[in-house]
């Protein structure tokens, strides 16, 4: 997993409520076994005019004028900015694939789902909730300037305006040094193996219907 | 101190190791596997040449991209066929055990889990799908996880989790006639929204929860997700014990005495504390109807489509202005007067055997209207489709003008063959209505099974309460 400290990036604003994970990733290209080449298919249906299929060269294809991220002033935008509930619905992972391959490394958004947060976490991708007010602050900022960019250091766990202005946000401990030092989860897990064993030893006995095929 | 609620006792009995901040590594029992979410999990594995850590723990079945038809000549798209073998292949190469697209225990993989008796009360469940909060109506922890997560449960039957806050959902009283464990959680997501579980366990409770079904309880803890809770739950009662009892993967003899002794402590302690209680009262509960483009966008079949112009916040107004372009509708038009074009009835919340009968029961000796263009029965599993069988339900459809169909997910995502044209509106007993959902442009209007089939009848969305029902002759 890449490593994420610090990032100064330009801002993109997705304003809409409750995206969830099918308008990130349509499910048509959920069929591929990799877990790469997804960018050119985030947001799918909203980004291009015609119908996507998995094979097709996106590079010919008719471009949605209205989409937000299709806006000039927005390409190779690193910083996603979103409103309530980002990420809601499918469990499926190939959202923050997508949106990392695409070139986001941070959202930011009044609030998440829960398992889109978490699959975040798993991928070098930071989600940041901040106060709504804020995020309302920031969408305006953002589409009033072009070429607006924030800066979010993971280590003061702070998101800093152009002007200065900087806002707390919180992250897990464990979740920050995880990311910090783009360790990978199973890695870490495997340091207890001892005590996993030990588990299964002691439920074995509690609980052997647990263990039964 | 306080008591403690379920989901304490649930995970408490499962916590191996604690992280300073609280991050929690939690053993799992239960794994279930399907094609989409784990090939990449499996590459991980093979190359970090790792194997799963207990096999018995796990089991796999495609669903999500096999055929509803024809299914004696494989599947026809190459990009899904090289989806589900590589599924068979990798549960081959590890000996996962897996039910193959032609076995009879083939399905949804949360209708089979349940079905096996794979889900027990007790237990932690995950499953790289959302709707794994299904399997909490059995006093389980249940909870979809994405890819990364999937690899990580293979190689350490454990999960890094921070443990959520607790809610209660109560909802006491009767239910009124024709109003089912769907209209409850589609009243529910309306009354809290599609955010309003974000960072919650769901516990449901309250007399109209236990009155339910197992199969109901499934269907009202399939759709927590949907109101953004990842788990939902329903403690252990006399029903859940009977329900598992006899299934193929229970426990038997004395390991079954020992596992019900356990199973009747799986409740929420009289002086428990939730940080977080809604209630509601069942009797107030109509038959609901989606309008809009996401699950909290609901209505009573007796209500209208809402006027964005009554909405004072800016974001919500525009989201309604949104949904009611993306769909088709315009405002205040009342809900029976929404033709539709097609109807689905099937997926992981209503294809289990009371479903199926519930819609029969509506649509027997009835034909579907004229403009309605393609109504499909897609049962749970195999199994469910062969009892359903035995007791003659297919014929009821048949003859009603509906297609039987093998088991899958089917048109409830569309990654198979199966799905919506552009415009078309379709009654729906799935759990998503998503833009784009059941096909790009298709409209999506979530209902019951027997709304489903009675708008399938009619042509339009009607009141079950006031359609005639016949009674199915028992097998
Ligand atoms: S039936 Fe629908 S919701 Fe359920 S697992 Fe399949 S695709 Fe997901």
């Amino acid at each position: 997993m890449e490593k994420f400290t610090q990032l100064c990036g330009l801002v993109a604003p997705l304003d809409r409520a409750n995206v969830d994970t099918d308008a990130i990733i349509p499910k048509q290209f959920l069929k591929s076994i990799k877990r790469t080449g997804f960018g050119p298919n985030a947001f799918d249906e909203w980004r291009y005019l015609d119908h996507g299929e998995p094979g097709m060269d996106n590079s010919q294809r008719p471009l949605n004028p209205d989409f937000v991220l299709n806006q000039s002033r927005y390409r190779g935008a690193q910083i996603l900015l979103a409103r309530e509930n980002f990420g809601c619905g499918s469990s499926r992972e190939h959202a923050p694939w997508a949106l990392e391959d695409y070139g986001f490394r941070a959202i930011i958004a009044p609030s998440f789902a829960d398992i889109f947060f978490n699959n975040c976490f798993k991928n070098g991708l930071l989600p940041i909730v901040l106060d709504a007010e804020i995020v309302a602050q920031l969408f305006r900022d953002a589409e009033a300037a072009e070429g607006y960019k924030l800066t979010v250091d993971l280590d003061a766990q702070t998101v800093t305006t152009p002007s200065d202005q900087s806002f707390a946000f919180n992250v897990d401990a464990f979740r920050k040094y995880c990311l910090l030092n783009g360790l990978d989860d199973i890695g870490l897990t495997l340091r207890h193996v001892e005590k996993i064993k030990a588990y299964e030893a002691r439920r074995k006995v509690e609980a052997p219907w647990m263990f039964a095929q | 101190m306080s008591g403690q609620t379920l989901y304490d006792k649930l995970w408490n009995a499962h916590v191996v190791h604690v992280e300073d901040d609280g991050t929690t590594l939690l053993y799992i029992d239960r794994h279930l596997v399907h094609e989409v979410t784990s090939p990449q999990a499996f590459e991980g594995l093979r190359m970090a040449g790792r194997q799963p850590w207990r096999l018995s723990a796990n089991l796999a079945v495609a669903d999500h991209n096999v055929p509803t038809t024809n299914r004696s000549e494989g599947i026809a798209d190459p990009v899904s066929h090289l989806q589900v073998e590589t599924l068979d292949k990798n549960c081959d190469y590890f000996g996962i055990t897996e039910f193959k697209m032609n076995d009879v225990r083939q399905g949804i993989v949360h209708v089979i889990g349940p079905e096996q008796g794979a889900t027990l009360p007790g237990m932690t469940v995950v499953c790289g799908d959302s709707h794994t909060s299904t399997h909490g109506a059995f006093a389980a922890l249940a909870h979809g996880i994405g890819t990364s997560e999937v690899e990580h449960v293979l190689a350490t039957q454990c999960l890094l989790q921070k443990k959520s806050k607790a809610m209660l959902i109560k909802v006491e009283g009767d239910l009124g006639a024709g109003v089912t464990a769907k209209d409850i959680v589609l009243a529910i997501i309306g009354k809290i929204g599609t955010a309003g579980g974000n960072g919650y366990a769901i516990e449901f409770g309250g007399s109209a929860i236990r009155s339910l079904s197992i199969e109901g309880r499934m269907t009202v803890c399939n759709m927590a997700i949907e109101a953004g809770a990842r788990a939902g739950m329903v403690a252990a009662d006399e029903k859940t014990i009977d329900y598992v009892k006899g299934r193929p993967f229970a426990p038997q003899g004395a390991d079954w005495d020992l596992a019900v002794a356990y199973w009747k402590t799986l409740t929420s302690d009289a002086d428990a504390k939730f940080d977080c209680v809604v209630e509601l009262d069942a009797a107030q509960i109509k038959p609901q109807v989606t309008w809009g483009t996401s699950p909290e966008m609901v209505t009573t079949v007796d209500g209208r489509v809402p006027d964005p112009a009554c909405e004072a916040d800016a974001v919500k107004r525009s989201g309604i202005e949104r949904a009611l372009s993306y769909m088709g509708l315009q405002a205040n038009t009342p809900i029976t007067e929404i033709a539709i074009d097609k109807v689905f009835i099937g997926s992981c919340t209503n294809s289990r055997i009371e479903d199926l009968r519930a819609a029969a029961a509506v649509a027997k000796g009835k034909r579907v209207a004229p403009n309605v263009k393609l109504a499909m029965v897609v049962p749970g599993s195999g199994l469910v489709k062969l009892q359903a069988e035995q007791e003659g339900l297919d014929k009821v459809f048949i003859e009603a003008g509906f297609e039987w169909r093998e088991p899958g997910c089917s048109m409830c995502l569309a990654m198979n063959a199966d799905k919506l044209e552009p415009g078309e509106r379709c009654a729906s007993t799935s759990n998503r209505n998503f833009e784009g959902r059941q096909g790009p442009g298709g409209r999506t209007h979530l209902v019951s099974p027997a709304m489903a089939a009675a708008a399938a009848i009619a042509g339009h969305f009607v009141d079950v309460r006031t359609v005639a029902q016949s009674p199915l002759k028992a097998a």
